[in-house]
């Protein structure tokens, strides 16, 4: 573990991309093939699963300590991870050990198998010989939270790099179902036909968001324009006679939307569509809202009640494969026109949609369809361009999405809690509430939108205005107002407001603005009757 | 004054000595003022008079100005009133002291900021037997524990060798009084020359001028050409890391030298290239070890992770409070510096 812990390092220990991606080809080009495929799967979330609780983890590291729990926990939140709490507190090394990394990781899933006691005895024995960055590293293998600063994108560039691959077909190559288990370097990376496996997606081409207006993006003739659904990006796949649906995430989605199944009666195989799932309204052929799809996110398996109540459909918008073809370098307008060819005959009960495109004659013209999107329960504007491949990933120039500006509310922060990771230590996270009355009723949580030196002038002020801490929680005097942006607002009656808010963010932070001229609940209460 | 009456009492202008009427790092303005060392949350404006160890006093002066000062050797009693003061090595920073109050055959020791390992330039720490004991606790969680210095240096020399490699100014970030002329004092000069910041050189002067030997250094001032100084390494306050003046380096590294640095989230969030893991306060053990080794029974938690660490003791069988102060100069909301 030697080997990766330096790669750990060295990565850790630098801010800048060249580095960290040198950093990567120089372990792919030196490590021995098992350990490059652990680093590729770990890197591209495929983790060992979980073997041992946190609490027990805790609880061990704190005997072996020497110090009490409550000391332990204490610790915890200031140093904002668990495994480097773990390998902060425990005593140094006895012995040292150069086991490989697919060793550990071997040695981690056996522990799932075992009885508890025998389990804690060789976490012990592990901690004993492992030492610095190798006992991080081991205690992030276990507790399974295996993030450190490298995308999938930033290590397939350095695969890139380390075998003279494109950086694209790599990216294919690394996408879908595979496990360090059951394939190999030669057969992932080195092998000719990298197409065998009939449920391999492409990866997905992402939008940039279109800050000012679309005009300098030169004439609309050159531009198609889509509604930007707000549901979950998807891909189907229809190969051999089976189906698989892909989350942009490279989540294997397809048991939980069954009703895509009926796709293969409708669609030849060799055939990759690239849309939106949305919930959809059968009798009014309309898209329901996200809140809608919600209740369908996170379900393995789908009720049937839920499957009548919330059927979903696919929204197509791009054609990847056709007849077996990869039709990616195919220009745009070509690729859409064999969609609608293929989506033509459609019934209505494909679990496929068409995704219309809208007409407009000038960048003018498309504001005012811009600006009605709401009603169409979309978020917005897509703009591709008509003579663009389909591309790996966020590339600028071809494709925009152009959103509808969020719904705002200014709001008085009254809850502080520290971050995790690189925030530990700053007050990030607060509760937000508005008046009713003289009373100040809390209604979202927000922890993104300001900048580092913000977070470290609101962090010295939560210091200095602690009204009472709950645990990790601090309540705060009233006085920082915040306008809070969002994407759509719902009734819940699990919130004390009444109300929940979809992506909540901090847009701007106020001080200009006095404690009482704060939104009201009633406002909150009309943006539902108009938005909700 | 009744006879059961504490030799010190915490009071909203610091800690207060009634039989001798004085005061210890007072944080208001007061006729006489014990200072353990120059550190500008210790050692502040406004007092009428100061007393400091003779190895304290000069940065006392350059940094507060014209003040009405007198110096005292390490160990040697002087009688205040009704009370017997002694300073004694506090190992945080050259001249700093553990100030010893005793009254009645009741003694306390204000301990001021400090750390156990001899760093080889500030006078070594002495801890003192007593009966009630006044400390910080910075660093007191179980999660701070520190690498001998020479590792440390180790690493700090390996890193400004592979900067002076690549072609690159090494950049280390340091407060400017006692850390930096500390890491100075562990920097290799072969590897380059040795370049300061105007912070770092004033106090460097100072400390030079009574007799404390430190490696030859080139001040890095605004007309400096980088240039004629390949592979050096430039000591800096933090907050000079990333200045215009930095800049006209060009290609270059940057590292912060703190305790907190022990941290992978303030690492980060320093957003350096480099954390080297280094304090002038003791860490989870050297706090532990000095509390046995004074004897004794009442522990007074000053400033740091207070309410933690005194729970932490009074679970141990010591009589520990916390006592609010005003020194931050050294937590982690303020600059890392510590």
């Amino acid at each position: 573990m030697k080997r990766f812990a330096a790669l750990f390092n060295a990565i850790d220990q630098s801010t800048k991309t060249t580095v960290k991606v040198a950093a990567l080809a120089d372990y792919f080009g030196a490590a021995p093939d098992t350990d490059r495929m652990w680093t590729i799967a770990l890197f591209s979330g495929r983790r060992p699963k979980r073997a041992v609780t946190t609490t027990k983890l805790r609880e061990w590291a704190a005997e072996q300590a020497g110090i009490p729990l409550w000391l332990f926990e204490e610790s915890y939140p200031i140093v904002g991870d668990l495994a480097e709490t773990i390998a902060l507190v425990l005593p140094p090394v006895e012995t040292t050990s150069d086991r490989s990394l697919s060793d550990w990781i071997l040695f981690v899933r056996s522990l799932g198998d075992v009885e508890e006691d025998a389990r804690k005895a060789a976490i012990l024995d592990a901690w004993a010989q492992l030492g610095g960055t190798e006992r991080f590293v081991f205690n992030k293998l276990i507790t399974g939270g295996f993030r450190m600063g490298v995308s999938q994108k930033l290590m397939t560039r350095a695969l890139a790099k380390s075998t003279g691959k494109p950086e694209a077909e790599l990216a294919h190559r690394l996408m879908g179902n595979w496990h360090p288990d059951d394939t190999t370097w030669e057969a992932l990376i080195e092998a000719e036909d990298a197409s065998a496996d009939a449920s391999r997606p492409y990866p997905f081409y992402l939008a940039y968001a279109l800050e000012d207006g679309p005009e300098a993006l030169g004439a609309p003739d050159d531009w198609r324009a889509e509604w930007k659904w707000d549901g979950i990006r998807g891909q189907l796949i229809l190969r051999d006679g089976q189906h698989f649906v892909w989350s942009r995430g490279e989540e294997l989605m397809t048991d939980r939307f069954p009703e895509l199944a009926r796709a293969v009666d409708f669609l030849p195989p060799g055939t990759v569509l690239d849309g939106e799932l949305l919930v959809w309204h059968p009798r009014t052929e309309s898209p329901a809202s996200f809140n809608a799809l919600q209740r369908r996110i996170g379900r393995k398996t789908v009720p049937k009640k839920l499957l009548t109540e919330a059927p979903v459909v696919l929204h197509a918008y791009d054609l990847l494969e056709w007849q077996g073809e990869d039709l990616r370098d195919t220009p745009f307008a070509e690729r859409r026109a064999l969609l609608e060819e293929a989506c033509a005959d459609l019934p209505p009960e494909a679990p496929v949609r068409l995704s219309p495109q809208l007409d407009f004659d000038d960048w003018e013209d498309l504001g005012e369809i811009r600006s009605v999107a709401r009603d169409e329960n979309a978020e917005g504007l897509m703009l591709k361009r008509a003579d663009s491949p389909y591309l790996v990933g966020r590339k600028k120039g071809d494709w925009w999405k152009w959103k509808l500006d969020p719904l705002t509310i200014d709001a008085v922060m009254i809850y502080a809690q520290a971050g995790h990771g690189r925030r530990a230590n700053l007050f990030t996270d607060f509760t937000f509430a508005v008046w009713n009355g003289n009373d100040l009723v809390p209604f979202t949580k927000a922890y993104s939108g300001l900048t580092d030196s913000e977070f470290r002038e609101i962090t010295k002020w939560v210091r200095k205005n602690t009204l009472q801490r709950f645990g990790p929680v601090r309540q705060v005097t009233p006085h920082h107002v915040f306008e809070i942006a969002f994407e759509g607002i719902q009734a819940s009656p699990r919130h004390k407001s009444g109300v929940a808010l979809r992506f909540p963010r901090m847009s701007r932070w106020r001080q200009d603005k006095p404690l009482q001229e704060a939104n009201t609940l009633e406002d909150l209460n009309d943006m539902l009757r108009i938005y909700g | 004054m009744g006879a059961m009456s504490p030799a010190l009492t915490f009071t909203d202008r610091g800690i207060y000595c009634a039989a001798g009427d004085f005061y210890i790092d007072p944080w208001r303005p007061v006729e006489r003022a014990l200072i353990t060392h120059g550190h500008a949350d210790h050692a502040r404006h406004g007092h009428q008079h100061y007393l400091a160890t003779h190895a304290a006093l000069p940065v006392m002066r350059h940094r507060l100005g014209e003040i009405t000062a007198e110096g005292i050797g390490f160990g040697a009693p002087l009688q205040i009133g009704d009370a017997t003061v002694s300073f004694h090595p506090a190992g945080h920073v050259p001249g700093s002291a553990q100030i010893r109050v005793e009254v009645g055959g009741e003694v306390w020791v204000a301990s001021g900021d400090y750390k156990v390992e001899a760093d080889g330039l500030s006078e070594a720490f002495e801890p003192q037997r007593c009966h009630h004991f006044i400390t910080e606790s910075t660093f007191g969680l179980p999660v701070f524990r520190w690498q001998p210095q020479a590792r440390v240096a180790d690493e700090i020399n390996a890193w400004w060798a592979r900067c002076a490699a690549a072609g690159k100014t090494a950049f280390l970030g340091a407060y400017a009084l006692g850390k930096a002329q500390r890491l100075l004092t562990l920097l290799d000069p072969e590897i380059g020359p040795i370049l300061t910041h105007a912070a770092v050189e004033n106090t460097n002067a100072v400390l030079r001028g009574q007799g404390l030997t430190l490696p030859d250094t080139i001040a890095a001032t605004a007309e400096i050409d980088p240039k004629a100084h390949k592979g050096a390494l430039v000591l800096a306050p933090p907050s000079a890391l990333g200045s215009a003046w930095a800049k006209k380096f060009g290609a270059q590294e940057t590292a912060f030298a703190s305790g907190w640095m022990q941290l992978r989230g303030v690492r980060r969030r320093r957003a350096g290239d480099r954390g080297f893991v280094i304090s002038d306060h003791a860490d989870w053990n050297g706090l532990l070890s000095t509390i046995k080794e004074t004897g004794a029974e009442h522990i007074y938690v000053t400033h740091g992770y207070t309410d933690i660490f005194a729970r932490y003791l009074t679970e141990n069988g010591w009589s520990a409070e916390v006592v609010p102060t005003e020194f931050e100069g050294e937590t982690l909301d303020a600059e890392p510096a510590a």
